[in-house]
């Protein structure tokens, strides 16, 4: 079972998939939330063309959206310049690039997970909790983020797979530099490319499966937990 | 506190007309399924603006399409108490119960939270969640947790409308002791006659998107047979019978009138007497062979002049005995059975008269 043993670089590799998708995910999961309620429940005019722009990652090819993040949030873009300027946020060829691809590609996902099941919320509770005195802000916080809760970790853990397998935008805005951007699956790729390296990209797709399996088990459990709190004792 | 409500307001093709004015105590909206009776207490309550109209309390302006005014149903302080109930799922009975009052100064705290609990009966039940109570159950603690969110105001909509007749037995007494001891205005709506007979102090009478009667409870009650339309199974025949004598045998009151004699109960009327009299369209049963061994005493010999749809499962039969007109109300099954015809010689039997107070 030696062959099952990480090198330095393969553990640095997944420690970093783990680190950049926790990122991408904690980050836009309360865009995720906002955009998927303003979708479930709000009529604005551009809501066809903000629901467009929200799954355009999920249909482009990958390279394409990599691209256009180098372009806007590369050093001499005009966004990568705003947050370099006000935020000291540099995003090329660093972890945080790699974060926000991850969380630009898994967005649909989570934006699509969070919108079903705030639709599935019925806004008559959300009314008798308005007629009871409650602001729409505290019913939103009370009412209809606690029964769209199943929803959203789903939405979250999908996010979460999603951002742990981004490849293609990834490599084309951050490159694939060890230690800084190469994820789990720009190693393997890595691994592919060279002479030998069939085993090192055997122990990574090992590491990607338990990764992705122990993610769909804990949404599980957790989803049926609060289903079973929602019918209650 | 008072309520005035002037609204006007257009759905598709049915248009809402109606101005209303309600003095305290429980105010029964009343009338059949699609008169319009939701809509209006939805606007009141802020969860339709109306197209324009006014809704306003003593002190406070609700809605007012003239100036731009529009209270949202957050600062109305209006309770709601929904036919669905609509329980939060997730929390439990004790926490349903308290989600309003947080939002209420502590000096306009009313609705005190033991006193609620008993008074709707449902201590043993705070800790459950929605799931697992019964329909009766899950009404109560929507009564009580608005109550407890101290509005100043209480809507009911069909709070009983999905329970079975026992459940609705169970709730009655507690909407009466809400009326009577929380001292809080409620609006209730309603299609029930028993209902609105048993609970309300004043009544408003709609039919289709408007008020056809309103004013104290006594007083539109007794002119509800008078609106077949709204009173929905309320129809009937309207009479005259002339006092004959009474009867000292039996100790009743025998009327005459063209369709024959009238055995109705002992009454102070004298010889000459004219009395209007009331005969409700379901009081009256068909036979088409002169009935034998049977209770009812008042039984007349006609013919069918007129057959009429009544609602989706019901015929108005219209009768002629001799002159005088009366109305049955039975199935369109029955009339099949008994093969009723214009024209058909047929008896009536009379279960119920009501005399009218002219």
């Amino acid at each position: 079972m030696e062959w099952l043993q990480l090198s330095p670089d393969e553990w640095t590799a997944v420690r970093l998939s783990i680190w950049v998708s926790t990122w991408a995910t904690v980050f836009s999961l309360p865009f995720g939330i906002l955009v998927a309620y303003a979708l479930a429940r709000w009529s604005f005019p551009g809501k066809a063309l903000l629901n467009g722009l929200v799954h355009l990652p999920l249909i482009l090819p990958p390279v394409v959206t990599g691209y256009l993040l180098l372009l806007a949030f590369g050093r001499r873009g005009p966004l990568g310049q705003f947050f370099e300027t006000v935020f000291g946020l540099v995003f090329s060829f660093r972890w945080t690039g790699a974060a926000l691809a991850g969380a630009i590609m898994a967005f649909p996902l989570m934006v699509r997970a969070i919108r079903l099941s705030i639709e599935a919320v019925d806004p008559k509770l959300e009314q008798a909790a308005g007629t009871l005195g409650a602001h729409p802000a505290f019913v939103f916080a009370t009412i209809t983020l606690p029964l769209a809760l199943p929803g959203i970790i789903a939405g979250t853990i999908l996010a979460f797979a999603k951002a742990m397998g981004e490849f293609g935008a990834t490599i084309t805005f951050v490159s694939n530099i060890p230690g800084q951007t190469q994820t789990l699956p720009s190693a393997i790729y890595t691994f592919t490319q060279v002479p030998g390296g069939g085993t090192g990209a055997m122990r990574l797709t090992l590491i990607a499966i338990a990764v992705a399996m122990s993610a769909l088990v804990a949404s599980e459990i957790l989803a049926r937990r609060v289903s079973r709190r929602m019918e209650g004792a | 506190m008072s309520l005035d409500v002037a609204l006007r307001h257009t759905m598709g093709d049915f248009a809402l007309d109606i101005a209303f004015r309600s003095a305290g105590g429980l105010t029964a909206l009343f009338g059949p399924s699609g008169s319009g009776k939701t809509s209006v207490v939805n606007m009141i309550g802020g969860l339709v603006r109306p197209d324009s109209g006014r809704i306003s309390t003593d002190d406070r302006v609700l809605v007012d399409t003239g100036t731009g005014t529009f209270l949202p149903p957050h600062k109305r302080r209006i309770g709601y108490v929904f036919q669905d109930a609509r329980l939060f799922p997730h929390l439990t009975v004790r926490q349903n119960l308290v989600y309003g009052r947080r939002f209420v100064p502590q000096a306009e705290r009313y609705g005190d939270f033991s006193e609620a609990v008993d008074l709707l009966g449902i201590g043993h039940l705070l800790d459950r969640k929605p799931a697992r109570l019964s329909g009766g159950e899950k009404q109560r603690v929507a009564i009580g947790r608005a109550l407890i969110a101290s509005p100043r105001l209480i809507l009911m909509d069909e709070p009983l409308a999905s329970l079975d007749d026992a459940r609705k037995a169970e709730i009655l007494p507690f909407i009466e002791r809400l009326r009577d001891e929380a001292r809080v205005p409620i609006v209730y709506v309603s299609h029930s006659v028993a209902e609105v007979a048993r609970l309300a102090t004043d009544i408003v009478v709609l039919d289709r998107g408007r008020v056809s009667a309103t004013g104290p409870a006594r007083d539109v009650l007794a002119g509800l047979d008078l609106l077949p339309g709204a009173a929905g199974d309320e129809g009937g025949s309207r009479l005259v019978l002339d006092f004959e004598r009474l009867d000292a045998a039996s100790g009743l009151s025998l009327f005459r009138s063209p369709a024959g004699l009238w055995h109705l109960p002992p009454s102070t009327h004298r010889p000459g007497d004219r009395v209007p009299i009331f005969v409700r369209a379901s009081d009256i049963l068909l036979a088409t062979q002169p009935p034998e061994g049977i209770s009812a005493l008042n039984v007349f010999a006609g013919r069918v002049v007129g057959l009429r749809p009544a609602h989706a499962h019901d015929l108005l039969v219209d009768l002629d005995c001799n002159g005088d007109r009366l109305t049955a109300r039975i199935t369109r099954h029955s009339a099949a059975r008994l093969d009723l015809a214009e024209g058909m010689a047929v008896h009536a039997i009379v279960k119920t008269v009501r005399l009218k107070e002219s």
